[in-house]
């Protein structure tokens, strides 16, 4: 069944559609991949998924519920995480202390402790507790804000992103960890690298001036004439 | 010993102090100490939403008269017990700053402090109007008689001092405690990135409301203690003069630490103190200092301290 599902979902900007009238289902236990060209409308379309921006139409249900009117901190309690584009760190706090932000939302105490340590260790981060999170480097940053979603354990991780700026080794160290994360954690993922598009994810949905092009596997999509003409640039 | 308890060792250590100072300052000093623990107990309060929420208010004189005028009008319309008149006093600060907040916290920004600036203002108009209570700008004497509290004449000094230092102390430690919870925390995450601790899943406007409250009793608690303390109330601790103290005080001291109030406000205090017995354009030698302060210690006293060779300092 559907975690999420969109209907009609719509977002108008003074004259602009950004998104229009999309209907998504992102089945539990699924990576699935979001492409598109700068400016498709991916951002706004999933700020309207966690609350940060407000739907001009549409409805947006997460695990059989209508969540269109909740705010977004209601909708990441339900088991929503998201990170952010730009990142979006707590710069002046310590590395420990923006994960412990996140996994307070869940837990208390000692737990806390242990649950920060473990996500660090996923982005191999653990060394850098005690470091100021506006003084890493910007790659650093990037894999802060995917071990601030992960702490969270959430039903769904939206990341929005995640590999922009990191180093090589870093983009294939991330794919090992979103692979691992299901089907437990369902996965949404905004990516513009092929590479990690192709290999994490299941299915891949397109979207192009503000509406869904085509849905397939990421074979599929890779062969679709529509696609390689509005993206890839390959055809 | 773990952070949380040497932090704690330290700021007992800085009450202590002012306890055994009591025994050895003259008494011009023992007054002025008295009255700068009950403006740093307001400072504390303008602290908790300016310094670690990260929310200008320019308005906290309304909860600082909100409090004094729940105190001295209970003793004088209604001849309450001073106990009582405090609990008034406080009462009257946690409504007020309820209601305020959620008005207040609709607007952000440059729009919150003129909103809060104009809600004080009509505060101050408020206690003129009804001049037949509060006698307006004159304001009214608490009594002697009004002023003993448990068998305790606060208008004496060694007793009144005591009293500044329990509010003080109160006020010190609770906030200390608050800022070391996940209350506190969530409080210092706001000020740094709101929208990425809404993002989080926080409920952004209910944590910011309960900082207005915390600092609006504060403050109304600071106010209440000062009339009964003083046994003055007056229309002048409504006016914006008094909004605009605390945020001088704090900056001064180190906004966003536990300590800044008190080192802000001792240190204004005995400025314009000592300035004003080398002349009589006092304000200039004031201003002078003020201006090189923000200059060279742009995070305050504490705040340079922190930064320089404390950095674990809350």
């Amino acid at each position: 069944m559907s975690l999420l599902s969109t209907r009609g979902l719509s977002k108008n900007f003074a004259g602009l559609q950004a998104v229009q009238n999309v209907d998504f289902d992102l089945p539990e236990g699924q990576i699935r991949a979001l492409i598109g060209p700068n400016g498709a409308g991916k951002t706004t379309f999933v700020g309207m998924l966690c609350g940060r921006t407000t739907p001009s139409v549409g409805r947006v249900s997460f695990d059989g519920k209508d969540i269109s009117h909740l705010p977004a901190h209601k909708r990441i309690n339900l088991g929503m995480a998201y990170t952010f584009q730009i990142t979006s760190v707590f710069a002046n706090l310590s590395v420990e202390e923006n994960v412990a932000l996140a996994a307070r939302r869940r837990l208390v105490g000692p737990e806390v402790t242990a649950h920060v340590q473990e996500a660090l260790q996923k982005v191999d981060l653990q060394d850098r507790l005690d470091q100021r999170a506006g003084d890493l480097s910007y790659g650093h940053q990037r894999l802060l804000e995917i071990a601030m979603g992960l702490v969270q354990n959430p039903r769904l991780l939206i990341l929005d992103e995640p590999t922009q700026g990191l180093a090589d080794s870093e983009i294939e160290a991330f794919k090992d960890l979103i692979r691992g994360l299901v089907p437990q954690t369902t996965i949404l993922l905004i990516e513009h690298n092929m590479s990690v598009v192709m290999q994490t994810a299941d299915m891949v949905s397109v979207l192009n001036f503000g509406q869904i092009l085509a849905e397939g596997t990421p074979a599929e999509i890779h062969a679709n004439a529509d696609v390689q003409a509005a993206y890839l640039g390959t055809g | 010993m773990t952070d949380t308890t040497r932090m704690l060792v330290l700021h007992v250590a800085v009450l202590a102090a002012l306890f055994a100072l009591q025994f050895v300052l003259p008494a011009y000093h023992h007054g002025n100490l008295a009255r700068i623990m009950v403006l740093a107990s307001y400072a504390i309060g303008f602290n908790v939403l300016f310094g670690y929420t990260g929310l200008l208010s320019l308005g906290h004189a309304l909860f600082f008269a909100a409090g004094m005028y729940g105190m001295g009008l209970a003793i004088k319309i209604y001849e309450a017990s001073p106990a009582t008149a405090l609990i008034a006093g406080i009462v009257t600060g946690i409504i007020i700053s309820l209601v305020i907040g959620a008005l207040a916290l609709r607007a952000v920004g440059i729009a919150f402090m003129i909103v809060t600036l104009m809600f004080a203002q009509v505060g101050y108009l408020t206690v003129l109007y009804f001049g037949e209570y509060t006698r307006g700008d004159e304001g009214f004497v608490i009594q002697q008689a009004d002023r003993i509290l448990w068998g305790i004449d606060l208008s004496e000094p060694t007793n009144r001092y005591f009293a500044a230092l329990t509010l003080f102390s109160v006020c010190l430690l609770v906030t200390l405690r608050m800022v070391q919870r996940p209350f506190g925390k969530t409080l210092i995450a706001i000020r740094e990135n709101e929208d990425r601790t809404r993002m989080l899943g926080y409920d952004v406007f209910g944590h910011k409301l309960a900082a207005v409250v915390v600092s609006g009793t504060i403050s109304a608690a600071a106010g209440a203690f000062y009339g009964l303390l003083f046994g003055y109330v007056g229309a002048t601790f409504a006016t914006v003069q008094y909004s605009i103290f605390p945020l001088l005080w704090v900056l001064l001291g180190g906004t966003g630490t536990i300590l800044g109030p008190l080192v802000g406000t001792l240190f204004m205090f005995y400025l314009i103190d000592l300035s004003s017995a080398v002349t009589s354009a006092y304000m200039l030698i004031a201003g002078v200092v003020l201006v090189a302060l923000t200059l060279f210690a742009p995070q305050g006293i504490v705040g340079e301290l922190r930064k320089r060779f404390w950095k674990g300092l809350p």
